[in-house]
């Protein structure tokens, strides 16, 4: 029952906060200099006003600003999000055709940079007191630290220039090969190729940040009483580390995994724009490129949502980890 | 090594030539061509939007009554012959036998009407601003022959006749719906050689070979497949890979072009473009000091030395304008006079003059269109300086600088427009005084206004007669040099770079957005 209370409590407030997002994008993205019929009539080379004119009323956007609100608050509710005058299509099928390549690489990169983040911050949490071992902490650190330096862009066109043009090992853009018209295993294997380098460019930064976080938490936990007793007790060294200190340590690591799913979310715009995926950071860019209104307002409604969502899930499992935590308190927080 | 190359490449040639006159027998059938296209393109209906993606991909799946050479003639297309009375008032269609939509049913003058004077008139940016000024009625005789009548006589008339322009639209699956949100934009019905097949949004669009093209035997190709790309170093990675067979101009930056250029057994061509003929300018607001007056302008052209911009920023793809017309436009006159770059004489101008120039700071837009724009903009800033100016960039984005010059927003700003073969089409809407209108960055922006020359220009895009006609353009290019109307820059030419296997491929004026129906690649 108090989870219950806990959990709605926890949906109540994230609804405030969608809608709070939504309205706040509504009157920014009005802000911006230059309106959406302007833009698509001068890339259609149009020196006509009433053309201009003619897109301003078919977009709405010849009503009042609190009247488009209010229609577009009204759509939302059941769903609807709008049409994409731009691209001629609803935006939420334009989104929907977008998330799953967006989910799909981001699933890849969280769990590359969280499991490969902590095993590499548990290896070197570990050499820092083995004094043979010690030079494979630095290794780890500087690596992490360099990692966590470079730019994405960066590290992924040089990916793209070793592996794809001088070796010739990996796709250098796409989700899949077009036109190969594979099914299957080897449609999968397919989509595999493509997702190692987006996915090694786009998980790295994390997985540096969870090797330092992972570190730093273990030799916190490390020198802590209920280790030594743990170990006086003559517990096995690999028991401690796993039983004793890395499940104290985690919840740090929790924490950023919450705020990296809900950053990622928003779509990885560089690294789609690079690796040409078809996701949906992509979409968002070309939308405000192109000032697609309700396109740009309906990506807004479902990565707020999506952030909120991972951060429930994340109070959530806190919460398991750690009961302590109630839902008046701390938490990763929306 | 080179020489082997060289002698293999013209045996090459040799081997091309040889086949050419047995036709359609050395042409192979099949295989897939891959391209780019980008930014991706909202939708691929011509009628809808102009962009160029939407046109090159839209070319290939519908067709218009022409197509044009290299010297902006009229070829066949879905109309084989055309008659014009002698006051250049009437013009009589004649339209190929046997035509189908994609969908099977039969294309027909009544299709025809229904394009000229149904839909393009609402929905064509540019294509209604015409029709609706010249044209007085669209009707058939048969189902095989229609009669355009305009008000008033206007050559360029034959020239809006391509695919871009004017495309043919299906009666059947259009007439009394709402044109923009009819399902066919979604999936496009047309007669051209290839079908709409898929469109995955964000990685590519597909069409396939239509197999009951009205040109026997072709197209030659099976698929066509154009790829999203929105890097534009992944893009050459692409060609690089083999991925992607063609470049389009404006695929790769120009820097990285020589560096294609020299991949083994790629070929490359400035071809295809007469028709578009884009020329960069610079637009400087002439409803303000100091660019209202005269001398400061000229000043500012005596300041720009073109051949370094066209060397050193855009790479040698271009050439230095010498007036409002390039090169390749119809009536363009080699005989007006041209600005030479000479710094003192700049000086001189401003001089005489009479103005300050350490009194203004200029607001410059930057032209958000790139790395070479932004080179240009830091030339153009350096250049005013020198002539004393105080100079402040404004940086936006593409929608910002349509916005900001479309209201005039601006002291000075880059653009380039096309010039679509006729001065009447693509360069009158430029500098005629009724073409001030707030809203369109495409229109005369800069605020030139010279009731003498509208006239002329309204006269020069009625006169029937070749020989008057260029007179008039020339005298109009005259007056337009020596008042500045814009700071022309460069004639831009687009490099094609394609894989020395495929065939045919750049053959019209409107080069790379034509059907693809002659296309062949090698196995």
């Amino acid at each position: 029952m108090k989870f219950l209370s806990f959990f709605l409590s926890r949906v109540g407030k994230a609804v405030v906060v969608v809608l709070g997002v939504v309205i706040i994008n509504f009157f920014l993205i009005r802000l911006a200099p230059g309106d959406p019929a302007a833009v698509l009539a001068g890339q259609a080379g149009a020196s006509d006003a009433t053309y201009v004119q003619q897109l301003t009323v078919e977009f709405g956007l010849d009503k009042p600003v609190m009247t488009q609100l209010w229609l577009y608050l009204k759509g939302v509710v059941t769903l609807d999000l709008g049409f994409s005058y731009r691209n001629r299509v609803p935006v939420i099928d334009l989104i929907l055709e977008r998330l799953p390549a967006t989910f799909l690489l981001m699933s890849c990169a969280f769990i590359f940079s969280i499991v490969l983040g902590v095993l590499f911050g548990v290896v070197a949490a570990r050499a820092r007191y083995d004094n043979r071992k010690r030079w494979v902490d630095s290794v780890v650190t500087s690596g992490a630290l360099l990692l966590y330096a470079t730019p994405l862009f960066w590290l992924s066109l040089m990916g793209i220039l070793l592996f794809s043009v001088f070796l010739g090992w990996l796709p250098a853009f796409g989700m899949e090969t077009v036109g190969a018209n594979l099914t299957g295993w080897a449609r999968a294997g397919d989509i595999a190729e493509h997702l190692v380098l987006p996915v090694i460019t786009l998980g790295c930064f994390f997985m540096a940040v969870y090797v330092r976080l992972t570190r730093a938490s273990m030799l916190e936990v490390i020198g802590m009483e209920f280790v030594k007793t743990a170990r006086a007790k003559g517990v096995a060294p690999g028991r401690v580390i796993r039983a004793h200190v890395l499940r104290n340590a985690l919840l740090p690591v929790i924490t950023f995994a919450g705020i990296q799913l809900g950053q990622m979310a928003g779509g990885a715009v560089l690294t789609e724009t690079v690796f040409a995926w078809p996701g949906i950071g992509r979409l968002m860019f070309d939308a405000l490129l192109q000032r697609d209104y309700q396109l740009l307002l309906g990506i807004f409604l479902v990565t707020s949502v999506l952030v909120v969502v991972f951060n429930v899930i994340t109070d959530i499992i806190y919460r398991l980890v750690d009961p302590r935590i109630s839902a008046g308190g701390q938490g990763a927080g929306a | 090594m080179k020489l082997d190359h060289r002698f293999k490449l013209a045996l090459a040639a040799l081997a091309v030539a040889a086949t050419l006159p047995f036709g359609a027998h050395a042409q192979t059938r099949g295989g897939t061509l891959n391209m780019i296209v980008q930014p991706e393109p909202p939708v691929i209906v011509t009628a809808i939007n102009q962009q160029a993606p939407t046109q090159f991909v839209a070319g290939k799946i519908f067709e218009s009554l022409f197509t044009y050479s290299a010297d902006l003639k009229p070829q066949p297309s879905l109309a084989k012959s055309y008659e014009a009375s002698a006051d250049g008032l009437t013009y009589t269609f004649h339209l190929q036998e046997g035509v189908k939509w994609q969908d099977g049913q039969p294309f027909t003058a009544d299709d025809v009407v229904f394009s000229l004077a149904d839909m393009l008139p609402k929905t064509h940016a540019r294509a209604r601003v015409l029709l609706n000024q010249f044209v007085a009625s669209v009707t058939k005789t048969d189902d095989l022959t229609v009669v355009v009548k305009l008000k008033s006589a206007f050559p360029a008339f034959l020239l809006m006749f391509e695919p871009g322009f004017a495309p043919m639209m299906p009666k059947h699956i259009y007439a009394g719906t709402d044109y923009m949100t009819n399902p066919a934009n979604q999936k496009p019905v047309g007669t051209g050689p290839f079908m709409f097949k898929e469109w995955k949004r964000g990685e590519y669009i597909k069409l396939v070979r239509n197999p009951n093209y009205w040109k026997a035997g072709k197209p030659y190709l099976d698929e066509l497949i154009f790829n999203v790309i929105p890097d534009s170093a992944s893009r050459a990675v692409a060609f690089e890979r083999g991925s992607v067979d063609v470049l389009r101009g404006g695929d790769i930056d120009n820097v990285d072009v020589k560096r294609m250029r020299a991949l083994p057994n790629v070929q490359y061509t400035t071809a295809g473009w007469e028709i578009f003929s884009p020329q960069a300018y610079l637009l400087m607001n002439m409803r303000k000091p100091p660019f209202d007056n005269v001398k400061v302008r000229q000043a500012v052209m005596t300041a720009l030395n073109r051949k370094l911009i066209v060397d050193n920023i855009f790479f040698g793809l271009g050439k230095p304008s010498t007036g409002p017309f390039v090169a390749t436009e119809m009536f363009y006159d080699k005989n007006t006079p041209a600005y030479d770059f000479n710094m003192k004489k700049a000086r001189d101008l401003i001089k005489e003059s009479g103005i300050k120039p350490g009194d203004y700071t200029v607001r410059q837009l930057a032209f958000p269109y790139g790395a070479t724009w932004d080179r240009l903009g830091e030339y153009i800033k350096q250049a005013l300086e020198q002539l004393g100016f105080k100079v402040d960039t404004e940086s936006t984005d593409a929608g910002g600088w349509a916005s900001r010059t479309g209201n005039w927003d601006f002291d000075v700003t880059m653009s380039f427009t096309y010039q679509y073969g006729d001065p009447a089409l693509g360069v009158q809407r430029l500098y005629i005084g009724s073409n001030i209108v707030k809203g369109s960055p495409f229109a005369n922006v800069q605020g030139y206004n010279n009731p003498d020359l509208d006239k002329l220009w309204n006269q020069a895009a009625s006169e029937v007669d070749l020989a008057k006609r260029q007179e008039l353009y020339s005298k109009i290019q005259g007056t337009l040099v020596t008042d500045v109307a814009n700071g022309y820059l460069l004639d831009l030419e687009y490099p094609t770079l394609y894989r020395g296997k495929i065939h045919n491929l750049v053959k019209t004026a409107i080069g790379l957005n034509e059907s693809f129906d002659d296309v062949y690649m090698d196995k």
